[in-house]
């Protein structure tokens, strides 16, 4: 008997998606955030192309309201894994007139973000932008495709999607349409740690426990900080927290966490009883604020 | 195996409006207690605003806007949950008459069929339809869930009577290696979904849940001969790496290993593996499902859409193939129409010869037709500009599959099974 190598499904799957990506479209790019998921498709390109390097540029849309840590890891990333990393600012796009920013409350960058991600997509002429959305997230996640054709003004049109059949992808696409791919699309939130820890990757900071000063509202914890509107009557207290998900400081909730290693945070995953995106205060907008957003282009 | 070393399962479900598809997947969340309490809680609201004195698990599922305002499910959702042993993927397919194309799209990804009957209303036209399709797609395991059992009383001959009619069709089908389990449940109630039923102690079979456990992936994979279609060549042009040509793709039907020899096609030339790559690790031999990188001994002129076979094992090579086709847009397909036909990875164009039969999904045979249109089935004759390396659908499913692609809305208008 020889070692015969048996593939995990999942990864093997991601993999033959990014090789797809490559074949079938001239400017691919990955949307990098520096959250776990997008750490893991820049993981999973490695594999596809070894010992090439990755063959498409990272995009960032950087709302400047990132927390400090996610953007000294993605240029620590980068730089250590020699990539080219395209950096596009909403605050560019608001001061164009482009957006306005939100006011009061519950302001965030979250869905602005949509118009300056647009505007790169045109600028660099990406015809595929691979992106770490799982469907396990998000309920209108769930019903997205592999390969999500959009229109010229990046619409998604749920009920008129290319059926996927076996691994077979269609990415035959008009000019000035592009494809949004999510190779992770079948990983669930507890895939995606069991892989950080099996293949050892770095993550930000922010996955682990450590003190924060934070306030509480609406049963959610909110980073303490200038970009994020609080009441005088909203009391700043320092708790020991991790996030489970990352996006910027308006939209990503913290959670009570003593989860200071990997493993810790594996099993703490295991044993919640929290959804991932219970964390994110762009989704409790309304039951259907992620399917809205998807429409217009959002990522 | 998955990262955790569990064994992966993918079940297609099946079943006509309102035979409580949505709710057995919501249960089977909920039983499993991978419901987090935010979405519980989220299930218990809207229960209660529609003035429900019970969970309606099918909440847990239902997506989009459309759907909730409607109260149905329009399209293929992925549902995923775990056990211990168990990392199972769900594809939710819709029954409507007019959603056959979702069934046949769910179940090309999936090992497993589960088909819903309604207790009340037994075998009905839709489970010939679902049955059918479970059959052309060769799904090995098929799982007939006789849901709503608390309003039948519990009662055995309802289940008997169900059990015998869908032998009738059993016996119809032309595909006799699949192994057919009928398991008498209530979903909303959570009878022998995880828990064994008291109400039905006549039934000595497993739960829904065991049932699926016991499934072995070994069961569930295809073996057959190994196909490796080259999805893309690296050249790193590299110092390190300098004359590295890895054909890279997905392995499938069979394991290759080094030393392998090799045909590559379409040119015929013959070749050995001198090494499999996986990212930074060199493999003696790898298992089908693998994506990964080969370097042949010798040059060979290879390039995407070209396949590496073991030598002596090569599938068929022709210009011209006949298939059963399932129309998967509203786009009706026709007589002397020209396409893209994808291959797996490998485009061609291919025009309609003949358009021999449309196939009635009730096994009550066929009917001469000029068209297929949404969700028919039937048999096509096609040429193709060049020739495909295939093998029959019921040999290899993956290289025995296409799809038809629009020239001018590069719409996916079908799928294809090749005889």
């Amino acid at each position: 008997m020889s070692n015969l190598f048996i593939p995990n499904p999942k990864e093997a799957e991601s993999i033959h998606i990014m090789r797809e990506v490559v074949a079938q479209f001239e400017r691919p790019v990955l949307l990098f955030s520096g959250g776990k998921d997008s750490i893991i498709l820049v993981r999973l390109a490695q594999k596809a192309f070894y010992p090439a390097k990755i063959p498409f540029p990272l995009l960032h849309v950087d709302t400047g309201h990132n927390f400090p840590e996610t953007i000294e890891f993605r240029d620590k990333l980068v730089a250590e894994l020699g990539l080219e990393l395209i950096v596009r600012n909403v605050q560019d796009s608001i001061d164009q007139g482009k957006v306005r920013e939100e006011r009061g409350r519950y302001a965030s960058r979250n869905t602005l973000q949509t118009t300056t991600l647009l505007d790169a997509i045109e600028e660099f002429k990406f015809d595929a932008c691979i992106g770490g959305a799982r469907r396990d997230e998000e309920k209108a996640r769930a019903k997205e495709r592999v390969f999500s054709v959009r229109d010229d003004f990046g619409q998604w049109d749920e009920k008129n999607q290319r059926p996927e059949l076996f691994d077979m992808f269609n990415g035959k696409i008009h000019v000035g349409q592009n494809v949004r791919v999510f190779p992770i699309s079948n990983w669930t939130e507890l895939d995606v740690w069991e892989y950080i820890r099996t293949e050892n990757l770095e993550i930000p900071s922010l996955y682990f426990a450590h003190k924060r000063e934070v306030f509480f509202r609406d049963g959610m914890i909110w980073t303490a900080n200038q970009h994020v509107y609080r009441d005088q009557s909203e009391l700043v207290e320092e708790k020991m927290v991790r996030f489970r998900t990352v996006g910027d400081m308006t939209c990503t909730a913290a959670v009570l966490s003593e989860a200071v290693t990997l493993d810790d945070v594996v099993a703490e995953i295991r044993q919640s009883t929290i959804s991932e995106r219970g964390a994110r205060i762009d989704d409790k907008r309304s039951e259907a604020a992620m399917e809205t957003r998807k429409k217009v282009g959002y990522f | 195996m998955d990262i955790q070393g569990r064994k992966l399962i993918k079940i297609a479900t099946a079943g006509s409006v309102d035979d409580g598809k949505s709710t057995l997947i919501g249960r089977l969340l909920y039983d499993t207690k991978s419901l987090t309490t935010d979405k519980i809680e989220a299930i218990e609201r809207s229960s209660r605003q529609r003035g429900y004195d019970y969970l309606d698990f099918s909440l847990a599922t239902d997506g989009l806007l459309a759907e909730r305002e409607q109260g149905i499910t329009i399209d293929v959702a992925h549902i995923y949950f775990n056990t211990e042993k168990t990392n199972f993927i769900v594809a939710d397919t819709p029954g409507h008459v007019e959603y056959t194309r979702n069934m046949v799209t769910g179940a090309s990804t999936s090992n497993v069929a589960i088909i819903l009957i309604d207790a009340r209303k037994g075998v009905i036209e839709q489970t010939y339809r679902h049955f059918f399709i479970a059959n052309l797609l060769r799904i090995s395991h098929v799982i007939v869930a006789i849901n709503k059992m608390d309003l039948v009383g519990y009662d055995e001959d309802t289940y008997l009577k169900i059990k015998a009619d869908f032998d009738v069709l059993v016996e119809k089908s032309d595909f006799h290696q699949e192994q057919i389990t009928f398991i008498p449940v209530s979903a909303l109630k959570g009878e022998n979904i995880a828990r064994k039923s008291k109400q039905m102690p006549w039934y000595f079979g497993n739960t829904l849940l065991d049932h699926l456990e016991i499934l072995e992936p070994a069961d569930l994979q295809e073996s057959t001969v190994a196909r490796f279609p080259i999805q893309y060549v690296i050249r790193p042009k590299t110092e390190a790496f300098h004359d590295f040509r890895g054909f890279s793709g997905k392995l499938y039907g069979g394991s290759l290993k080094v030393g392998d020899a090799v045909t590559v096609l379409p040119s015929g030339n013959e070749s050995r593996i001198k090494s499999i790559h996986f990212f930074d690790q060199e493999l003696e031999e790898a298992a089908p499902g693998s994506s990964i990188a080969i370097t042949l001994s010798t040059e060979v002129d290879c390039s995407r859409g070209d396949m590496i076979v073991k030598r002596g094992f090569e599938p068929r090579s022709e210009k011209t193939i006949s298939a059963t086709i399932c129309q998967v847009n509203s786009k009706a397909l026709k007589v002397g129409e020209k396409y893209i036909l994808q291959h797996g990875i490998n485009r061609v164009l291919a025009k309609i010869d003949q358009i021999e039969s449309r196939i009635h999904t009730d096994f009550t045979g066929t009917e001469e037709t000029e068209q297929l249109k949404l969700n028919d089935i039937g048999r096509v004759h096609f040429r193709l500009s060049k020739p495909i390396h295939f093998d029959s659908y019921r040999d290899n499913k993956s290289n025995g599959s296409f799809i038809l692609i629009d020239e001018g809305s590069f719409d996916t208008l079908s799928v294809g099974f090749i005889e």
